[in-house]
């Protein structure tokens, strides 16, 4: 479904200074493939992200998205950021249709939908309750419809649950499993943690920093549906093992 | 039991306050027996600005036409000058520059000019209350307006949505408490705009009473003006955070 073709992205700081957030990357993920990228702080993760939904242009190399070219953004995504960043001023049934607002649709024809979605993810009985009367975790699940509302075919998830606590965090990423084997989509799940990167993913681009480049690729050969209890699999452990090794060792070979 | 007790502390405390301070003052102005027209005791300004009310009334009405006038010059000037600011960098250069040097002349200083230019009456004290007003509502508005997470900029441009939608339906929501608190000042302002133009020249409004009845060492007269202006300056600033409430009703449980 997407193609990465020596994809570069090179960025110019105010001082003049070239910074490579991504080195030639040459890339594919499958229709309805669950992929995380995994890595430390400046990897360029979330640079991929923006490129692959065109909101930055790339420097070099060709995106191609269902074998269209991208060269800006195109309406079949849907994104959830590290914030929820819902409108304070909307309620949580308004927050969902901001989405197909946004793109152009009628907002009533989505009411329906809309309400499907909040029922699916444990928000029944919220729709005309405010962002602020909800928890964290809550609010995510609102931004986490607003992206699925127009049932887009690409979903790009930028740490979705980075500034939830581990508990909900947890709960969150079996929900998004959840939701994701009911509603296939192509999933792109920028996150820190390496189990959270194993549960979800059928594979994992484990990503180095200076430049951005993707370090590796593991399938993630664990059965589906996924639980907490996939911890204790030792083939989990081995993953997590060579996930954790790739990152660290790059970092020992820097003084 | 509690709620009784948050009305002692909230109004009773800073009202028997208030009723102690005057009662010194009072005092003081018959112990040390201070003439009327330097310092009045609080019973003759009562006294005297009841005896004044009719009067008042007019006085009051003209310089809250002229604060009125001047607020909304300033924020239908202020609003879209912000909004240009922030979505060309070019009318920024531009404009921020001479908007900084309008506001480094000092106020008092302008209004005997632009009285000369634009003649008596009420108009010229609009422009001033207007010149004294607009700054804050420009700079509110403009950080406001890029107050707007990156991330709702992003996923905008993403759907595709026009510039003018984001505007609409985010980057100016999301600026109302800004320009709302950008109001709360330039309500304020307008208020000394008014009067300072007054003080210049004029023969109405609460300032030409106070300037007026000083020179008659009237000082009684000029302490009810100032205490009404006082109390239409509080009345506006009310109004506005009404406004405010109504209009962001969302913001509502964050203040209390």
């Amino acid at each position: 479904m997407i193609r990465l073709q020596e994809v570069a992205k090179t960025y110019r700081t105010r001082t003049g200074e070239q910074v490579h957030a991504l080195a030639e990357t040459t890339l594919e993920i499958g229709e309805n493939e669950f992929v995380t990228l995994v890595g430390p702080s400046g990897c360029g993760k979330s640079t991929l992200l923006k490129l692959v939904a065109g909101l930055v242009p790339v420097t070099r190399g060709h995106i191609r998205v269902r074998e269209q070219p991208v060269t800006g953004p195109f309406p079949d995504v849907g994104f959830v950021f590290q914030q929820p960043v819902l409108l304070p001023w909307r309620t949580v049934m308004d927050n969902v249709l901001f989405s197909v607002e946004m793109l152009g649709l009628d907002p009533r024809q989505y009411r329906k939908p809309a309400g499907d979605l909040l029922e699916l993810t444990g928000l029944g009985g919220f729709e005309t309750k405010y962002p602020r009367e909800l928890s964290g975790g809550m609010q995510q699940r609102v931004a986490i419809c607003r992206a699925l509302l127009p049932d887009p075919g690409l979903l790009l998830m930028d740490e979705p649950f980075g500034a939830l606590d581990a508990m909900t965090r947890e709960e969150m990423s079996l929900e998004l499993l959840r939701i994701w084997e009911e509603r296939r989509k192509t999933i792109l799940f920028v996150t820190h943690s390496i189990p959270e990167a194993i549960l979800l993913a059928d594979r994992v681009m484990v990503m180095s920093p200076r430049p951005g480049r993707v370090a590796r690729v593991l399938t993630v050969d664990l059965p589906r549906p996924r639980t907490m209890d996939l911890e204790f699999d030792p083939r989990f452990k081995a993953y997590s093992d060579e996930i954790r090794g790739l990152i660290f060792s790059r970092r020992k070979e820097r003084p | 039991m509690s709620g009784v007790r948050r009305l002692l502390g909230e109004t009773l405390v800073p009202a028997a306050t208030l009723v102690l301070a005057l009662l010194a003052w009072e005092a003081a102005t018959w112990a040390f027996r201070i003439p009327r027209f330097i310092m009045p005791p609080p019973s003759a300004i009562l006294g005297e600005g009841w005896e004044w009310r009719y009067r008042f009334i007019e006085h009051t009405w003209v310089t809250l036409y002229e604060t009125l006038g001047g607020f909304a010059l300033s924020m239908v000037v202020g609003v879209p000058l912000a909004v240009l600011i922030v979505y060309s960098p070019r009318l920024r250069g531009a404009i921020y520059p001479l908007i900084v040097l309008t506001q480094s002349v000092p106020k008092i200083a302008i209004a005997p000019v632009l009285l000369l230019v634009l003649g008596f009456g009420e108009i010229p004290k609009m422009v001033v209350a207007f010149l004294v007003a607009f700054f804050p509502v420009v700079v509110d508005t403009a950080t406001g307006l890029g107050a707007t997470p990156p991330e709702l900029l992003d996923l905008s441009r993403s759907y595709r949505a026009s510039a003018l939608k984001t505007f609409l339906k985010v980057r100016l929501p999301m600026a109302l408490p800004f320009i709302f608190a950008g109001a709360k000042v330039a309500i304020t302002l307008s208020v000394i705009g008014a009067v300072v133009g007054e003080f210049v020249g004029s023969d109405k409004g609460l300032g030409y009473v106070i300037l007026s009845s000083t020179s008659y060492w009237k000082t009684e007269v000029a302490f009810s003006a100032m205490i009404l202006l006082s109390l239409m300056a509080i009345a506006l600033f009310a109004a506005v955070s009404l406004v405010e409430r109504l209009v962001c009703p969302w913001l509502a449980t964050d203040e209390g």
